[in-house]
């Protein structure tokens, strides 16, 4: 330690970045999971962009926590568009979770082609949100959908495998399933994440 | 001002240097019997070689071998004349075919439509020199009238009949449209001007030529109504460009087939009508023509996207043997509703709507591609849903929960003992059309947490089978 720096002038110089500076905007895609919510920097999903979720296996909850989502896009006639999901998307359960059907469509194509049609999809501005499993998507791949979200002002969400997690990833945001309904915020674009995981039961 | 003539002066050329990729190369188009080829038209490119029309073909080989040789079609010129009438009908409602290479039509009731004629005409040079025709524009208050004022000005617009006599009357007679010994015997009287014929009595004109001279003078002024045949579009569009070389790559070919869809657009716009399905077939020399049937959800007629689509479905087709002739041929010309569009839109400006957006993914991944899911009303989840072009909006049905994942067969589950949170719930039904299944259904989390939706089968006791995910 050469000399002593007062804390006033490196904050004066903006050498220091204080964090909590940016103004919590209002949630323009909310969840639909109030605790999510506040735990995000842009008090829901962020807008135009790709949000990736990491899952360890399937059946933890990983369509309960776009349902809200998707059930608020279909209700106000915006169209939402799945492509290549892994299984049957069985329709009762999805209407009890309040998707109107007329605004889904499920894209079938094979892996190769899963990309570019996600891209077109996103790209085109015509679909509320879409949903993707790309199964081996490097970081290039992952930046044209980003790219896609954003011209076309869509809300992009990619279903990947937790082995993922340790590659870096240019979506915006990128949560993670610890265990059954619990989530964990890995990176959120504009904010630090919050370490601690969260239920995403507690909030209904 | 009622009536416009587009002359189409080297409507052969232009309709042979359009379906060619480099239009500046030397073309000559040549025709007579196979003793005697002579040269009938040229380009700029082959004039400055030294080309001439007139020449015999023998000729032109001496001078130079660096030219590309088209034949002189008739019916190709009579095809593109129809072609560009098909065009024209959009703007008005009275097209003329009766005067060769020129297209007549009234265009007084298309200003409310289209805008003065400054406009409107701007309108009319820009589409026809994308479409490749060159072209003189005059605008003038009969037909007569305006087809030979074309033969002599470009651009001009005639108000009204006083103006139209004073510039009738410095035309050139031999370009009046008279006979050829007419206008050789005025040219001989010292007649240079047609202002000339005009102030000669007209008891001596009767008296020196024939009837038909002074109707033609009438008919020019419009002191005698000309009857114009109205030109009718046909109802399908068909439509054929010969290769010059054998081609058996996509790439090449994609230049004709844009040439091809930009037409079938302009026919289409013309007609106020869109394509729904139309065909592409490839003719070759040996064997059968390959068709590529495209088929659209619903009707189209922008240039860019019969384009795109057409491309998609063409690029799929296995080639099997060097290409002559590329066809398209569209028979199903529905009538065309443009797509609804808010005012005020909440998407971007340069956004694709759902239905382009459907057509391309359709073009590119099969037909089959794009769905939706349909809920049927049936007890047994594997026939509780089905794929179907428009999804369904039925209220759910009271029933227990139910994952949200279903999978397409269900695998046996590789747990011994999981926690079973919901269950039983019987299922058994079917036994009218053979599907037959009575299961008894539960809900379980496994060691990892994740919930199942898994069952076992009356038939089979203790062996559970994963059939969904609670995702």
């Amino acid at each position: 330690m050469g000399s002593v720096v007062a804390l006033d002038t490196l904050l004066d110089e903006r050498l220091v970045w204080r964090g909590q500076a940016l103004a919590q905007p209002a949630g323009v895609q909310p969840t639909g999971h109030a605790v999510l919510d506040q735990a995000l920097p842009a008090g829901g999903w962020p807008e135009a962009a790709l949000s990736e979720i990491l899952l360890p296996a399937e059946g933890l909850g990983e369509l309960q926590l776009l349902w809200p989502t998707l059930a608020r896009l279909t209700q106000a006639r915006e169209r939402i568009v799945l492509v290549a999901p892994p299984h049957v998307a069985f329709p009762w359960a999805w209407q009890a979770a309040g998707v109107d059907l007329r605004w889904m469509s499920i894209v079938r194509c094979s892996s190769r082609d899963a990309l570019w049609a996600t891209e077109q999809c996103l790209r085109s501005g015509s679909c509320g949100a879409v949903l993707c499993w790309p199964e081996k998507a490097d970081d290039r791949s992952l930046r044209r959908l980003q790219v896609a979200a954003e011209t076309g002002q869509t809300l992009a969400f990619a279903y990947r495998p937790i082995s993922e997690a340790v590659n870096s990833s240019p979506a915006a945001l990128r949560l993670i399933f610890d265990a059954p309904g619990e989530v964990r915020v890995l990176k959120c674009r504009g904010g630090l994440a919050p370490a601690r995981s969260i239920s995403l039961a507690a909030g209904q | 001002m009622r009536w416009a003539c587009i002359l189409l002066p080297q409507l052969a050329m232009d309709a042979a240097l359009r379906n060619r990729e480099d239009p500046d190369a030397p073309l000559v188009l040549i025709t007579g019997p196979s003793q005697r080829r002579v040269v009938q038209a040229i380009n700029p490119a082959a004039r400055e070689l030294g080309l001439r029309p007139g020449q015999t073909l023998t000729a032109a080989h001496a001078l130079t071998r660096s030219f590309a040789t088209a034949e002189y079609d008739v019916a190709q010129i009579e095809h593109w004349h129809r072609f560009l009438a098909a065009w024209a009908y959009r703007f008005s409602s009275h097209v003329s075919l009766d005067y060769p290479r020129a297209l007549l039509m009234e265009v007084e009731s298309s200003f409310n439509l289209f805008g003065p004629w400054p406009r409107f005409e701007a309108r009319l040079r820009e589409e026809l020199t994308n479409l490749g025709f060159r072209h003189r524009i005059v605008a003038a208050p009969n037909p007569a009238a305006a087809r030979f004022l074309t033969n002599v000005h470009d651009g001009l617009a005639v108000p009204e009949r006083q103006a139209l006599r004073d510039v009738l009357g410095s035309m050139p007679v031999t370009r009046c449209g008279f006979d050829r010994d007419t206008a050789t015997a005025f040219e001989r009287m010292g007649l240079r001007r047609f202002k000339q014929v005009l102030a000669l009595p007209r008891d001596s004109l009767a008296r020196r030529f024939p009837r038909q001279v002074l109707q033609h003078i009438d008919t020019l002024l419009g002191d005698r109504s000309l009857v114009l045949d109205c030109y009718a579009p046909p109802d399908e569009f068909d439509q054929r460009i010969e290769l010059n070389f054998d081609v058996e790559s996509h790439q090449t070919l994609l230049f004709p087939l844009r040439r091809l869809t930009g037409d079938l657009a302009a026919f289409l716009a013309g007609r106020d009508s869109g394509v729904q399905r139309f065909i592409l077939s490839l003719e070759h020399r040996e064997g059968p023509d390959s068709e590529v049937p495209v088929g659209l959800l619903g009707a189209e007629r922008d240039p860019a996207m019969l384009f795109e689509l057409a491309r998609g479905r063409f690029e799929q087709l296995q080639i099997p043997g060097p290409t002559q002739a590329l066809r398209l041929v569209a028979r199903d010309l529905p009538s065309f509703v443009p797509e609804h569009r808010e005012l005020f839109e909440e998407r971007p400006q340069q956004s694709v709507p759902w239905e382009q957006l459907r057509e391309r993914l359709r073009a590119r991944l099969g037909d089959e591609a794009v769905q939706a899911v349909h809920a049927l009303a049936d007890y047994r989840p594997e026939s509780a849903w089905q794929m179907a072009d428009a999804g369904s909006a039925g209220t759910p049905a009271e029933l227990p929960r139910r994952p949200g994942w279903l999978l397409r067969r269900p695998i046996a589950l590789h747990e011994f003992s999981p926690r079973v949170l919901a269950g039983p719930e019987r299922i058994e039904s079917g036994w009218w059309d053979g599907g037959d299944i009575r299961r008894d259904y539960y809900l379980v989390q496994t060691r990892s947490g994740q919930l199942a939706w898994v069952y076992c089968s009356v038939e089979q006791p203790g062996r559970l089978m994963l059939h969904g995910w609670f995702a």
